[in-house]
């Protein structure tokens, strides 16, 4: 499976307030989360952003709050993944869930600026910055993540596993 | 190879011998959701058409968030909970009224035991690790998955020990060592880790500060953070309300000699002064005398960080006999309805209101920036709470200083951050 489109290029420790803030967070519609992701941050983010344009960042991806909002507003918003150079663990948990896919890889993010063109390939471990024609390797998931992100999160594993 | 708390935990649930990194399904004891996360798990639920919970009684819900309900729309979501509860006969699905903030509650009425595992959809989840249990925050879309399954995909964390000892000077509490550990850690410090607390301090402290410091581990990126069990635990665990009405056995998780942790650290914690997170981060730390003149708007003690009794205790001592500073609001948020009632035992509120502060009911509300004291713009605020990320409680230009309680309410009194001494 392949994700390729622009980079929208953040800097480190965006936090899940500032990705989806406290006064959204009863909101469950995907159009009015799309709308409001990281409005603190860019409050046009959500025009700025084609169908799988990828969200590049540097440490700590996703920190704070366990909000699901977040990563749920940011899939609504067309963003295809998000490579960092780490994320924190609640919203690395959440992103797979959902299917949201995200990929640890610093070098790429290191070479990497705001409008590239990046081209992921999920199960094979490469992200090829076609802007600077450069290619990035990243850790394969494993085997049991692996299986959910095939399923498109979470949904297809606990349907299986109820013979549903 | 020896396990730490964590691995112990995990290892007794999963019925096989773990190490760090892997993935184990393991069964929960708990899945927690506020009203906010419950309704998206909810909707989780639906569209993957469960019509039945793996089992009821292993299912807590509480609304704090938004409520009381600050409008229509929390209203609805707040009775779409209550209506799934009802639906499934969800054992402990408490209501306004009955509860207060989720973590304050959870440990107090024993919905959580030594030795057990609980996910919570939301990342103070890790507060009851103070009792020894595993417990840790996740999204809606796990919590829907336990709530069906039963179980939950875990990957073993690697541990972190932390080790605090020395004599605590006055005014210096769980809040100010957790601060101190935030500023050497930073917020990505322990990211995956189990931290497991430790050393003399806590003989000193009562056991209220290790839920301030648990509660605050997700501040360093950990999975969750966990005390040993002592005779403190043991006290307040058999005597909360479900103990006493079904003594149920629990499995008490020591941490053998030879477990290995990824990180460790011994802090000498005589010589510290109380700690202030400046904004806009929790990591952002500086003693109290670093930070000068600065003028206040609001204060807010309590919550599930500083909202146990004894954080009441510390703050009402400042307050007796003193008058908040003009142009301050001041709420004082207690962590649940059984510890406002002990505080009115003790006639805490009493001072509070003499003082000039809002005896608030017990919410989340102010420190997510909901309702029930927002932020206006350029508004400064210090606050015992956990998080003072930009925008966090209102204006994105609003400021927040995370302090202790004793040094929220002496801040209060000078209209500018300060200390008890100073008062």
């Amino acid at each position: 499976m392949n994700i390729k489109g622009k980079v929208y290029r953040v800097g480190e420790n965006i936090n899940t307030d500032v990705i989806m803030p406290g006064r959204w967070c009863h909101l469950t519609d995907d159009a009015e989360l799309a709308e409001h992701c990281m409005e603190d941050l860019d409050a046009d983010f959500h025009k700025k952003i084609s169908k799988g344009d990828v969200i590049v960042a540097d440490d700590n991806f996703g920190c704070g709050s366990s909000r699901e909002v977040a990563p749920l507003s940011i899939k609504a918003s067309g963003i295809g993944g998000i490579v960092a150079k780490s994320f924190a663990r609640i919203f690395y948990r959440n992103a797979i869930n959902i299917g949201l896919p995200i990929f640890e890889s610093p070098e790429c993010v290191e070479a990497t600026e705001a409008g590239d063109e990046l081209e992921i390939d999920m199960f094979g471990g490469t992200i090829i910055n076609h802007t600077k024609g450069r290619e990035f390797t990243f850790a394969p998931f494993p085997p049991f993540m692996k299986t959910i992100i095939e399923k498109g999160g979470l949904k297809g594993w606990v349907l299986e596993k109820l013979g549903k | 190879m020896g396990y730490t708390i964590a691995e112990k935990i995990l290892a007794e649930h999963a019925g096989t011998e773990v190490t760090p990194g892997q993935i184990v399904n393991v069964p929960v004891d708990m899945a927690m959701a506020n009203e906010l996360s419950a309704a998206l798990a909810i909707k989780e639920l639906n569209k993957w058409g469960i019509e039945k919970l793996a089992d009821p009684e292993k299912v807590c819900l509480i609304p704090d968030h938004f409520s009381p309900a600050k409008d229509i729309n929390a209203a609805g979501i707040a009775k779409v909970v209550h209506d799934f509860a009802r639906k499934h006969n969800v054992k402990w699905y408490l209501e306004v009224g009955r509860a207060g903030i989720e973590h304050a509650v959870i440990p107090l009425e024993g919905i959580i035991l030594p030795g057990q595992i609980m996910i919570g959809g939301d990342s103070h989840t890790c507060t009851a690790g103070a009792v020894n249990s595993f417990s840790t925050g996740v999204g809606s879309t796990d919590i829907a998955a336990a709530w069906a399954t039963g179980e939950v995909w875990l990957k073993v964390p690697r541990s972190a020990r932390l080790i605090y000892n020395g004599k605590l000077r006055p005014h210096v509490y769980g809040k100010d060592l957790i601060l101190h550990t935030l500023k050497d850690l930073g917020t990505a410090g322990a990211t995956y880790m189990a931290i497991e607390f430790q050393g003399d301090v806590f003989d000193q402290l009562p056991i209220w500060d290790r839920f301030t410091m648990a509660n605050m581990a997700i501040e360093a990126g950990a999975k969750t953070g966990l005390f040993r069990f002592d005779d403190k635990t043991r006290e307040l665990v058999e005597s909360t309300p479900r103990y006493l009405v079904d003594q149920p056995e629990y499995h008490v998780a020591k941490p053998d000699d030879n477990a290995v942790y990824a990180l460790e650290r011994v802090y000498d914690v005589s010589d510290i002064e109380p700690q202030v997170a400046c904004p806009f981060s929790p990591d952002n730390v500086r003693n109290i005398s670093e930070v000068k003149d600065v003028k206040i708007d609001q204060a807010v003690i309590g919550s599930c960080t500083n909202g146990w009794l004894e954080d009441l205790r510390r703050a009402a001592e400042v307050f007796r006999g003193r008058k908040v500073a003009d142009n301050v609001r001041v709420i004082i948020l207690p962590g649940s309805q059984r510890i406002a009632r002990q505080a009115f035992d003790e006639g805490l509120p009493q001072i509070f209101i003499d003082a000039g502060c809002i005896f608030s009911t017990s919410t989340c509300g102010p420190c997510i920036g909901g309702h029930m004291g927002v932020l206006g713009e350029n508004e400064v605020c210090v606050s015992t709470t956990n998080r003072n990320f930009a925008g966090r409680m209102g204006h994105l230009s609003s400021e927040v200083y995370l302090t202790n309680p004793a040094v929220a309410a002496a801040s209060a009194v000078l209209g500018r951050i300060g200390t008890p001494d100073e008062v």
